[in-house]
């Protein structure tokens, strides 16, 4: 009951902070209810167990991309912008979009699980460690590689950022 | 617990050419630092030569072990091996076009050799990856590095923009991508291409419903990578922007990467709903020939000429995965090998031509080249005769072989209305050999100046690259033909 | 033993996602439309993440995780490419930054 409670409540902030993301005329109040939309996103992990990612959002999304955001949009100019009109006078693309996710939902909440055939797979014995040791174990054995290579990825984002941002090589 | 923390010496091996490329790019990026500002940077550029041979040379080598590596994160076996091959000759080429070019914008630095690395090296991983997270990182490694060479020439209005359609409409189609990715794991539970493959294949498998919806979620996305119709419209702008020898190296060696994935997991994870499918990509190989084809026929660009060529390249490889058979995706190899080399080859010669700021990129800059530099006109020939389709160039083969596995999977309309497409397509090549060598020299070909040695490399072996698969196409397509065969199907 | 079925998290994180493409198609501020790929991206992960705890697995967190790294990635990357755009032609409105001819 309060599980539900709380999905209502993290559900509102998640739309609601996507819906006025992407209808609010300012760069920077926009960015502000992106970070609403994370935090909501981010509760809704803690309410799947998901303790690590929680932290991770937090951390890494909204102190981290969100802060980059912000530091870009006072870098560039944007009063001019919010003066203009904001949106591409594409309406059909829109109303075609809505009724692709309202015909969605529809199908999602008419059938609700039933429209989900899983495998059966194998029980994972419920695991006595917590979830960040549980991720540790699996991201340091099995992903290791994967692991690895985001940091070539990193690397590639550093050298790139750089040569794009420097004044000059 | 952390027995498998040290892996396998043949599971590195497995992993080497990528290790390498990696490990390159990173010792540019010290390099570069240790020399001085004002030096030529053409040093850092044969390191990066030195290291894509050594994992060329790699690449063939590891083809000795197949087999998974890395708790089955990799599995090398033909189709991989094929495609490392490709992705890495394509690298080399595109640096061979790059010196020359870049040193007239003068961007010749340590970043683009250390960035063409990463990307051939993200792209080695993708079409090695037998794990979805390894596809998607991949994926990400090679994209975000080509993002950024696109835009290289920061101060080029025409560079940022092609950068920022880039960036933009790649991240979306990832995130498109992700979602499939998403409603995969959904229905099966694992993100291991094998584990997904003998979950799927049960008979109390997941829902054709589920998967089709990961099926169509990340169809999207390799349709926006691959730049099929009608996910196309980034294309032309991107491949115009963008300095030419970068738009050689992102028409031919991300695309023919994304291609791979593209056919690993369509022809293997979404076999079982092959009828749902199969539909759509007829529609989407059938607008892409079409929308690529006849847009070309009005360009005066040869750059965008050539990217609504490479849409319509995509249809033809598209009717290959359209076939469903081993026969087909053999087809679509042989043809990505031969499209990788004919476009870089072409594009080499745009990089030659358009001088410095990409003044002459008109087709009628095009014009007297036959007069002024025959050799530079002769390969372009051989190139632009292999995009058409004629016999003893590689490009013939691939149709070839293409159309003929279309044939057998009982794709009449789309094998004939291919064919028709090909002879529009033949009009506008064959518009830019009129030009090239039927007119009086222009503005652009008087200045030439010499064919650089890394240029004429370039052009030189491409050149020898499309006529050996036209000439000699049956052992390749022997090759691919065995590598396609993926999952022991 | 849990009180929200999985359906609702999907429902939800499709709903999500649709924003994020409608915010990615209908806004004229390269800022915001990048805004919206990160908003898709959360659709995914929470998509991810629901899945994941259906399963009682942690494979899912792990993609989610890299997820989050790609997309911290691809913000660096992506802001100073805007960046540069912004210096060379002081505006960020994509219906004018479309000078590539035909």
């Amino acid at each position: 009951m309060l599980d539900t409670a709380f999905f209502y409540a993290f559900a509102l902030l998640v739309l609601g902070g996507a819906l006025l993301t992407i209808t609010q005329r300012n760069a920077v109040h926009s960015a502000i209810w992106l970070i609403v939309s994370l935090i909501g996103v981010a509760g809704l992990f803690l309410l799947q167990k998901a303790e690590f990612l929680f932290a991770v959002q937090i951390i890494l999304y909204v102190g981290g991309i969100m802060v980059l955001f912000l530091f870009v949009i006072m870098l560039v100019n944007l009063d001019e912008a919010a003066r203009e009109r904001q949106f591409r006078g594409r309406w059909w693309v829109a109303l075609g979009c809505l009724a692709l996710v309202a015909a969605e939902t529809a199908y999602f909440v008419i059938k609700g699980r039933d429209a989900f055939r899983f495998a059966p797979r194998p029980e994972t014995p419920a695991s006595p460690l917590g979830n960040t040791e549980q991720l540790a174990d699996v991201l340091f054995s099995t992903y290791l590689l994967p692991f690895e290579l985001a940091s070539v990825l990193l690397l590639v984002a550093i050298v790139g950022s750089v040569v794009m941002a420097k004044k000059r090589i | 617990m952390p027995a498998n923390l040290f892996p396998a010496p043949v599971e590195i091996f497995r992993f080497l050419p990528e290790i390498i490329l990696a490990l390159g790019g990173t010792l540019i990026m010290v390099l570069e630092a240790l020399t001085g500002d004002r030096q030529p940077k053409n040093a850092l550029g044969h390191v990066s030569l030195a290291a894509l041979f050594a994992a060329l040379v790699a690449a063939v080598a590891v083809h000795g072990s197949p087999g998974p590596a890395f708790s089955s994160m990799l599995l090398v076996d033909g189709f991989a091996t094929f495609f490392r091959v490709v992705v890495i000759a394509v690298g080399i080429l595109t640096v061979f076009s790059s010196y020359r070019y870049l040193s007239r914008e003068g961007a010749n630095t340590g970043e683009y050799y250390a960035l063409v690395l990463f990307s051939v090296a993200g792209q080695g991983v993708m079409v090695t990856a037998n794990e979805l997270i390894m596809i998607f990182i991949g994926l990400e490694i090679s994209s975000i590095a080509t993002y950024v060479m696109a835009g290289l020439l920061r101060d080029d209005a025409r560079a940022n923009e092609s950068a920022l359609k880039y960036f933009l409409l790649g991240s979306f189609a990832t995130a498109f991508l992700l979602y499939g990715i998403a409603f995969l794991y959904g229905a099966t539970g694992t993100t291991n291409l094998t584990a997904i493959r003998e979950t799927v294949l049960r008979a109390d498998g997941p829902s054709p419903l589920l998967l089709g919806l990961a099926a169509a979620l990340m169809l999207v996305g390799f349709g926006f990578k691959i730049s099929s119709a009608p996910f196309q419209m980034w294309a032309p702008d991107v491949y115009q922007g963008a300095p030419t020898p970068v738009t050689a190296f992102m028409s031919a060696g991300p695309k023919a990467a994304a291609f791979a994935i593209f056919l690993r997991v369509f022809v293997t994870i979404f076999e079982p709903i092959g009828d749902r499918w199969e539909p759509i990509i007829w529609v989407f190989a059938l607008a892409s020939m079409t929308i690529g084809n006849f847009a070309a026929l009005t360009q005066s660009n040869v750059k965008r000429m050539l990217a609504y060529s490479s849409i319509a390249h995509a249809g033809y490889v598209l009717v290959a995965l359209c076939a469903r058979s081993d026969i087909g995706t053999a087809a679509a190899m042989f043809y990505l090998a031969a499209y990788a080399l004919m476009n870089v080859g072409a594009f080499a010669v745009v990089a030659y031509i358009c001088g410095k700021g990409e003044k002459y990129v008109g087709i009628d800059d095009l014009a007297g080249l036959g007069s002024r530099r025959p050799a530079v006109a002769a390969a372009l020939t051989i190139f632009l005769c292999s995009l058409i389709g004629v016999p003893l160039t590689g490009g013939f083969f691939g149709k070839f072989y293409i159309f003929k596995a279309a044939l057998e999977s009982k794709l009449i309309w789309l094998t004939v209305l291919g064919l028709l497409n090909s002879a529009v397509a033949a009009y506008y090549y064959l518009r830019m050999l009129v030009v090239m060598y039927m007119r009086e020299p222009g503005e652009a070909t008087e200045n030439l100046e010499p064919l650089p040695a890394g240029l004429r490399t370039a052009l030189f072996t491409s050149a020898a690259g499309v006529l050996l698969l036209g000439i000699f196409p049956s052992r390749i397509l022997e090759f691919a033909v065995q590598s396609a065969k993926l999952f022991g199907r | 033993m849990q009180g929200v079925p999985l359906s609702w998290y999907l429902i939800l994180s499709a709903i999500l996602f649709a924003l994020g493409v409608a915010g990615f198609l209908f806004r004229r501020s390269i800022i915001t439309v990048f805004m919206s790929i990160e908003l898709m991206l959360n659709a995914v992960n929470l998509s991810f993440v629901a899945f994941s705890y259906q399963f009682k697995q942690v494979d899912g967190h792990l993609f989610t995780f890299f997820v989050m790294v790609v997309a911290a990635a691809e913000a660096a990357v992506g802001l100073a490419i805007i960046l540069t755009v912004f210096r060379n032609r002081a505006t960020l409105n994509i219906d004018e930054i479309n000078s590539l001819k035909y």
